[in-house]
């Protein structure tokens, strides 16, 4: 999945190899890209279900703008993950609707 | 309440373009952008543009923008990323968010170079994951590094996806073929040799009809159109693959212009609603100017220029060039536009922003 040697761009600058948690599945991803690319090159394809068709949803745009591929990150919902960075040990969810409540702090 | 000169809401093409030529001339500038990256769209594109020197020709987007990049923070120019212009309000006032809080900035002038979002075409199935715009396929190939998909089949042959299915086949993707409901191949002959030689066939008057698949998409079947551009039952082709790219257009991103009430015009050749704007990019606001696909949808070449021309015209009116020197450098831009605005291509575009133009001055 991931792209090692690129005829134009050659390698791709990456942050540090970090470990992270999604749907209680230890995965390993790049600090700093996208939570979407990370998960794309752990096989993920779905990133939440419809609130009210229960359909899967996934990547659409990559630039933040259609919320298509909202999630759970770290107990937060509508997290854009195609534009939400990647970090050490984020836990991450797969969204039903509109996710869990989430209680203020 | 933060005050300066001039506002480039984008830190694209047009931009950059806008703000380094209006600092080289003395104005004050900040940008915003609402990604954590400047450059645009300019950052995914990987092959050579082309022109003449002065267009960038034979340079790579990333190269361009690279060189904007170092340009603008020689001449001082200050960039804010990830910070989202939530709207425009009387006396170009605008609220900011910058990550996550909110500031209010006024400007004399403001240019909103905010550039454009994909078109998508609805059919059964396009919902699934899998199915992405040919923006998506780009970013994540060209910026993250990974491959959107195995095997994919690219709707609209236009010069977005011409030069996106060569990239895909550069990323290492299998390309099945590309599809257009026009009769003929909508980009440059250039990009559609490119993909020609790796085999990849065209399938053009066809349509995508349907897309396959649980969870996941599995198969996109294509029909041939009629010249109503309605399927023709039993010309059904089906592909198995896992991506579908959709490449069909793309139109202004004219929300913060809406808000100001602009005039706006139907333009179809420009991709849909524009702004009116006159020869230095002011819109019907004044003080208010646009360039780059905000402003008509074109290409990375033509927005820089407008850019240019933009700025020229901000720092023209802020009183920092002379008439004179105004009228020939802006002339110099003019010139360089015509190549670009010419040909089977460039043609149409030219004409439509003449009448743009035209509608300013009523």
């Amino acid at each position: 999945m991931r792209i090692d040697d690129h005829p134009i761009l050659g390698t791709f600058e990456k942050g540090q190899k970090v470990s992270f948690v999604f749907d209680d599945k230890a995965m390993e991803g790049f600090e700093g890209e996208p939570i979407a690319v990370a998960l794309r090159s752990n096989g993920v394809k779905i990133h939440r279900y419809t609130m009210r068709r229960n359909q899967p949803r996934g990547i659409f745009c990559a630039i933040g703008r259609c919320t298509d591929c909202i999630m759970v990150v770290d107990g937060t919902p509508n997290v854009r993950t195609c534009v939400e960075p990647l970090q050490k040990g984020s836990v991450i969810q797969t969204q039903v609707g509109a996710g869990p409540e989430v209680t203020r702090k | 309440m933060r005050r300066c000169e001039m506002i480039s809401v984008g830190a694209g093409p047009a931009g950059l373009a806008a703000a380094t030529e209006a600092a080289r001339n003395g104005v004050e500038v900040l940008v915003f952008d609402e990604n954590d990256r400047p450059g645009g769209q300019l950052f995914k594109q990987i092959h050579k543009f082309f022109g003449s020197e002065e267009h960038h020709a034979k340079e790579r987007g990333f190269d361009i923008g690279y060189g904007f990049l170092e340009e603008a923070e020689k001449l001082g120019v200050e960039v804010s990323l990830s910070s989202v212009v939530m709207g425009i309000y009387e006396n170009r006032t605008m609220n900011v968010l910058i990550r996550d809080r909110i500031e209010q900035v006024r400007a004399e002038k403001i240019l909103v170079a905010t550039g454009a979002s994909e078109n998508m075409i609805p059919f059964p199935g396009w919902t699934l994951p899998g199915i992405i715009g040919a923006g998506a396929a780009q970013t994540i190939a060209n910026i993250h590094g990974i491959k959107p998909g195995e095997n994919l089949l690219m709707v609209g042959s236009g010069n977005v996806g011409l030069v996106v299915a060569y990239q895909m086949l550069q990323a290492g993707c299998q390309v099945s073929a590309i599809i257009d409901a026009a009769p003929r191949i909508g980009g440059y002959e250039v990009h559609a040799a490119k993909v020609a030689r790796y085999g990849v066939p065209f399938f053009m008057s066809h349509t995508i009809t349907e897309a396959g698949g649980e969870k996941w998409i599995e198969s996109a079947t294509i029909s041939q159109v009629d010249k109503e551009w309605k399927p023709i039952p039993g010309t059904e082709k089906k592909f198995e693959l896992d991506t579908v790219c959709i490449a069909v257009g793309l139109n202004p991103m004219t929300q913060l212009l809406d808000m100001l009430s602009c005039k706006m015009v139907p333009v179809p050749s420009l991709g849909g609603r524009v702004p009116a704007h006159d020869l230095g990019q002011e819109t019907s606001i004044p003080g208010i100017y646009v360039a780059g696909d905000s402003s008509g949808i074109e290409e990375a070449s033509t927005a820089i220029i407008e850019g240019r021309i933009a700025g020229l015209a901000i720092a023209h009116s802020l009183g920092y060039i002379d008439d004179s020197s105004f009228l020939e450098q802006r002339d110099r831009q003019f010139k360089s536009m015509v190549g670009l605005r010419s040909g089977s291509h460039g043609e149409a575009r030219k004409i439509a922003k003449e009448y743009i133009n035209a509608v300013m001055k009523g």
